[in-house]
């Protein structure tokens, strides 16, 4: 079965640690040897999140497309980062699974298969069907997985939808996803769609403490790809000043949800 | 450079099997961290890949690991990869390794005026638990380390090296020749996790250059079979460094 990962996050900036966490999601899903993984999409937040500290999506689209030059099979795209509002993740994630489902049946009446080879093809490969589009997983760290027990940052109707896809898990140190799993109902539910990988190698480095480091004048070199760094150095991103950005500010999904009351 | 500063050269001597960007981390925070106490200029940086005669299991040959580091390093303004320790006959002591790079660094710096170049050596917080291993370091040695030249050492995961400074008398009587750099944030994509990952088939994309990453590939290098190499074999300090009737004192 073909699987597409998105991951959809701030990306302020990007680091290492984020593409290691597409990184290890392909490795393991394709041990399981159920799926292969064909791409890898990073969607940066728009600008009306609103969280403090968050700069220019043009900038952090920038920095990510940098950082994925040299990967052949990771991409960024820019739908949910040019919507003037913010946009729900299942909204993301529904968006995209359209594209591809799009993408899939233009494919089919290209007609650029014949039946013939169709067939030929399905008894070869009988693990690849042709007529559904990849599946989408949500790829995540922990944090954001438990994030969904949150109040009103998370609709629980979004949630069952993202789940109904499938996630893919990185754990991060100090977390227990699989406890969090088991404590929601809704999750539960579709555990079989929840793929936890385990990272052995703890890696701590997150894009808050690269922007303290920048903050600091002190170097990220390693930390994020090098690209990156000179982008982020050319273009004096990441001040005192610019962390101090949307600090009085409602984050957007929990202004959205506090708005509308329980649902 | 600003008026005063000690011009200093970090040197870190170990095995880079391979050299990975955890590495390299620790020359960027330690320079940081020179510069901020205001008494230095960090002018260069030295890897210098342990010879084969070490004898650690799952040690590649030298010729790759410095093509690894050469490679790695390419990018960088200010480290720089050097074959001289690796170039040796047999196993070299770190401080004849020291005392060498030293001898060319004053060479260097002979005619200018300012405060004489320092050469300190860099290191993460297990580096420092060696010193407690029988037969890994000649005491007199540790006291050179410590006294001529100095370290400066990261921390590394739950590895404080606070701890093994002060357990170390000698370390302890040189305490302002000793700087403990804090690496807040924990990465532990160490040179044996990148080679666990290699050998099973899996990424290490983002953990180490591409360009190093393409090197492994092309020669195949990390596999069970290298992983054994050694395998078994005392590493030479030990065997060196213990004999029966003994050499005794430092090597020339």
């Amino acid at each position: 079965m073909e699987v597409v990962l998105i991951a959809c996050g701030s990306f302020n900036p990007i680091t290492n640690m984020h593409l290691r966490m597409f990184e290890l999601a392909r490795d393991h899903l394709q041990d399981t040897e159920k799926y292969r993984v064909v791409r890898g999409i990073i969607s940066p937040v728009g600008d009306g999140y609103r969280k403090k500290g968050l700069i220019e999506a043009r900038h952090r689209v920038e920095m990510a497309r940098l950082a994925t030059k040299t990967s052949d099979w990771i991409e960024v795209d820019t739908w949910e980062s040019l919507q003037p509002d913010w946009v729900e993740t299942a909204k993301v994630v529904r968006h995209h699974y359209e594209e591809l489902k799009a993408a899939q049946q233009d494919q089919g009446e290209d007609g650029t298969l014949s039946y013939g080879k169709k067939r030929r093809m399905e008894e070869e490969h009988p693990s690849i069907n042709e007529a559904q589009p990849p599946q989408l997983f949500l790829l995540c760290g922990a944090d954001v997985l438990e994030s969904f027990g949150v109040p009103n940052l998370w609709k629980p109707a979004d949630v069952e939808e993202l789940a109904g896809h499938g996630v893919v898990c990185i754990t991060r140190g100090g977390s227990d996803p699989e406890a969090f799993v088991h404590q929601s109902d809704a999750l539960w539910r579709h555990r079989r769609n929840i793929h936890l990988v385990r990272e052995w190698v703890t890696n701590e480095v997150s894009a808050t403490h690269v922007r303290r480091s920048l903050r600091r004048g002190r170097s990220v070199r390693y930390l994020l790809p090098d690209a990156v760094v000179t982008y982020v150095r050319e273009e004096r991103l990441y001040s005192a000043q610019s962390e101090q950005k949307n600090a009085h500010v409602v984050l957007a999904p929990l202004a959205r949800y506090a708005d509308a009351g329980p649902s | 450079m600003a008026a005063g500063r000690i011009p200093l050269v970090l040197l870190a001597c170990g095995s880079f099997n391979p050299i990975t960007n955890q590495h390299m981390r620790l020359f960027e925070l330690a320079r940081d961290h020179m510069h901020s106490t205001g008494n230095y200029q960090v002018v260069k940086g030295i890897v210098s890949p342990v010879s084969d005669g070490y004898g650690k299991q799952g040690l590649v040959s030298a010729e790759h690991r410095n093509a690894m580091a050469k490679l790695a390093l390419q990018t960088s303004d200010w480290i720089t990869n050097d074959e001289w320790e690796s170039d040796q006959p047999d196993w070299t002591e770190t401080v004849i390794t020291m005392r060498h790079h030293h001898g060319r660094i004053l060479k260097q710096y002979q005619q200018s005026t300012g405060p004489s170049p320092q050469l300190k050596l860099l290191c993460g917080a297990d580096f420092l638990e060696g010193f407690r291993v029988p037969g890994m370091w000649r005491p007199e040695d540790l006291e050179e380390l410590a006294g001529a030249y100095g370290l400066v050492c990261v921390s590394r995961g739950g590895l404080q090296p606070e701890r093994a400074a002060h357990e170390s008398d000698t370390l302890w009587r040189h305490r302002r020749n000793v700087f403990l750099v804090r690496e807040w944030v924990r990465n532990e994509a160490s040179a044996t996790e990148v080679r666990r990952a290699l050998r099973r088939g899996l990424s290490a994309k983002y953990l180490l250059p591409d360009a190093v990453i393409d090197y492994i590939g092309r020669h195949a290098l990390y596999t069970d079979a290298s992983e054994s190499k050694n395998q078994g074999t005392p590493l030479r300090p030990l065997a060196k460094q213990y004999q029966p009737g003994g050499t005794g004192g430092s090597l020339g």
